[in-house]
């Protein structure tokens, strides 16, 4: 087993002072300062509970309560990460963290162009690491992600214990996506950090996997930091697929310079209680962002998905597509806020959120919330919640198809629309198999 | 084929088919034609197993079997096929996925073996040509975007893969241009065999030119009025439905 710590030993969020000072870069007075910074802010903000606005339909009681511990050293001598949902044969760059702590064994970082940098965070930040690469992080790290009231990006930035550092020079491209695999197989906390910054005019592809076995109770709070430069295209693809018992708590954070085009997909599968937030800032003109999600429920899985678009400077286009799927007596929210500022005029913002219930039991809580404080600006919102098209399921029934295979082509015709939209040609393939089924 | 007899069926309770008779032998064409709103999809939906109605009394046998019993896949898969007056839209899904497994449900039904992509491609293209269908048609999403004529096309063409033995065609022709008419003509003309039937619904004599009836029907609030040979249908094109109806007034 990874974990070393007793049964009895409370939730590691309550042990910082005995933790820290083994987690990464804890040496570096800058670090200290920002863990220690944060897990204050952790104090004083408390967890969420269901009076929060935002937490309302998630309560996040068995992540404060269970007695989750963070492993010690990586157990992956005997892993194989194609059984645990991985394409193996897919191009690409890989960085692979078991139970979140860095394998060098599955990792695989192949010639990366000139000016890309495809590192662990713990790499960066350990003694012998590369004075630019902790300069590098020391620049960003916390800087987006880590807002006043966010507990649980606090307890990430207070406890992460590894992750990717992807660094892309001004103008360097890099084709093929680079990979950050994150698996679980023991039912420990993670705590994944990600720290993707990008040059100006630079392009780079970028896939998360969260990835857990069957049956694992592991909690992962991930927390990734995107810098996007002027004029860089950055696509970026995460992939959700912990054990349907899983505790799986996000905060991707996004930052657009001017004319810079940024697009994500998040596809959730796993997971008992998820909730994936997806933030991004205009801080350039120009640039365009978008931003798709598809959730698939069953069960009793929880998937909460809270959006946040916020158009800091003018000219800037943003357009977002989420789609659910719940079955069983799965419970889905959709959140989705979109600030316009007063200086952001001549923003086009567009936001569409589509759920189909499958079942009697599966309930969908959806809100939009748009804030505008500019006067020129193109905002369209539009939301909807239904059932299976009868009519749809009678006509291919007429050509007889069964009632089954109606329902599921129909199903997957609905899902496909997000997923049909990733540039990833195999990352889509694989999805296409995975929502089949 | 078909035998229809003392069929009754209601919508939300109220009685739209009120006691319908028909036989259809194998290999004949039989027209049904009457005024809007006198049940004529109706008997097609029924026919063709739409939930939405209730069959209260009255039987329909297809092929030797109890018809009424059957879901629509089964009915399908031994063999009816019904041309919607009404296609519907299937946005994300593929004609060809669609069609393929369409007629590999069929096929399995038959015993036979089901068709890979590539084997299923060379027998649709020519079918293709036959109804001069788009070349991208197979790539598209089911009817979406499609105008109402191409609606009705990819109907026939549907009808022409899957190759069934009785087809009913809920008023094909209306919305077609003349090539588009003639298309489906020849679509329906190249099934006919002598062991297949047809069960034309249509308002207009214009489509019958090409598909000849050997009976023609004509329903009237939800009976069959008055049937006779293919020239009934030339009549009712020329005096309406008027002289029929003041018939059964008196
Ligand atoms: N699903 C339904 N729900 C309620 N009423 C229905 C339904 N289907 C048919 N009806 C009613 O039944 C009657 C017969 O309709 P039907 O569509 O069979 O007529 P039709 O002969 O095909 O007419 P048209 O020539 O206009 O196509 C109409 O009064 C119609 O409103
Ligand atoms: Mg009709």
């Amino acid at each position: 087993m990874p974990t070393t710590a007793p049964k009895t030993e409370a939730n590691f969020a309550q042990r910082f002072d005995e933790l820290a000072p083994q987690l990464a870069g804890w040496q570096m007075p800058w670090i200290e300062s920002l863990r220690r910074d944060a897990y204050a802010r952790l104090q004083k903000v408390g967890y969420p509970t269901a009076r929060a606005e935002d937490w309302r339909f998630t309560n996040v009681n068995p992540l404060i309560e269970k007695d989750f511990s963070l492993p010690t050293q990586v157990e992956d001598a005997t892993l194989d990460l194609a059984s645990l949902g991985f394409a193996d044969a897919i191009p690409g760059s890989r960085l692979v963290f078991v139970d979140g702590l860095a394998s060098p064994r599955l990792s695989k970082v192949g010639a990366t162009p000139k000016g890309v940098h495809v590192g662990t965070l713990s790499q960066a930040l350990a003694n012998d690491g590369s004075m630019d690469a902790a300069a590098l992080v020391q620049l960003h790290l916390g800087r987006y992600a880590d807002g006043e009231r966010l507990a649980f990006t606090a307890q990430n930035t207070a406890f992460f214990q590894d992750g990717g550092l992807i660094d892309v020079a001004d103008h360097a491209v890099i084709d093929e996506p680079i990979h950050l695999v994150f698996v679980n197989t023991a039912s420990v906390a993670t705590t994944p950090r990600n720290l993707v910054v990008v040059g100006k005019n630079a392009q780079v592809r970028i896939v998360e996997w969260h990835l857990g076995a069957a049956g694992l109770t592991n909690f992962a709070n991930a927390v990734t930091e995107v810098i996007a430069d002027e004029r860089s295209v950055v696509d970026h693809v995460k992939l959700q697929r912990e054990s349907s018992a899983a505790y799986h708590i996000a905060n991707t954070q996004v930052v657009l310079q001017a004319k810079a085009n940024f697009t994500t997909h998040y596809i959730g599968l796993g997971g008992s209680l998820v909730r994936n937030e997806v933030r991004v800032r205009f801080a350039g003109e120009h640039a365009e962002a978008t931003v798709n999600g598809l959730y698939v429920g069953e069960g009793k899985q929880h998937h909460d998905n809270h959006t946040v678009i916020d158009h800091a400077a003018p000219n800037c286009a943003s357009h977002e597509l989420y789609k659910g799927v719940l079955g069983g007596s799965s419970q889905g929210v959709f959140n989705g806020k979109i600030f316009v500022r007063k200086d952001a005029q001549k923003t086009d913002a567009k936001q569409t959120n589509k759920v189909l219930l499958l079942s009697e039991g599966a309930t969908i809580n959806t809100k939009p919330q748009l804030e505008i404080f500019a006067d020129d600006v193109k905002c369209t919102h539009g939301a909807t919640v239904g059932q299976l098209d009868e009519n749809q399921v009678y006509y291919l029934r007429s050509r007889g198809i069964g009632m089954e295979e109606a329902r599921r082509i129909l199903t997957f015709a609905f899902a496909n629309d997000v997923v049909s939209r990733i540039k990833l040609e195999p990352i889509r393939d694989e999805l296409e198999r995975l929502i089949v089924r | 084929m078909l035998t229809i007899k003392n069929l009754h069926a209601s919508v939300d309770g109220r009685e739209i088919l009120r006691g319908i008779d028909l036989d259809i032998k194998p290999g004949e064409v039989h027209a049904i034609m009457g005024p809007n709103g006198s049940g004529k999809s109706t008997l097609a939906g029924v026919l063709a197993g739409r939930d939405a109605y209730d069959v209260t009394a009255g039987e329909a046998i297809f092929e030797g079997k109890d018809l009424l019993e059957m879901d629509a896949e089964e009915r399908a898969r031994e063999g009816l096929f019904l041309a919607f007056q009404y296609p519907v839209e299937i946005p994300g899904v593929t004609n060809n996925y669609f069609l393929r497994t369409s007629l590999n449900a069929v096929r399995k039904h038959r015993g036979e073996a089901e068709l890979d992509a590539a084997a299923f491609l060379k027998l649709v293209r020519l079918k293709m040509k036959i109804l001069h269908m788009p070349e991208d048609l197979l790539k598209r999403p089911v009817n979406e975007g499609f105008s109402g004529g191409e609606k009705k096309r990819n109907e026939i063409f549907q009808m022409a893969v899957l190759e069934p033995k009785l087809a009913i065609l809920d008023e094909t022709d209306s919305g077609l241009d003349i090539d588009a008419l003639k298309a489906v003509a020849d679509g329906v003309n190249a099934l006919r065999t002598k062991d297949r039937s047809v069960l034309v619904i249509t308002h207009y004599q214009r489509l019958l030119n090409h598909i000849v009836p050997d009976k023609v029907h004509v329903l009237y609030e939800g009976r069959i009025v008055k049937s006779g040979p293919k020239e009934l249908a030339l009549e009712l094109e020329s005096y309406g439905y008027d002289p029929i109806k003041a018939g059964l007034a008196v």
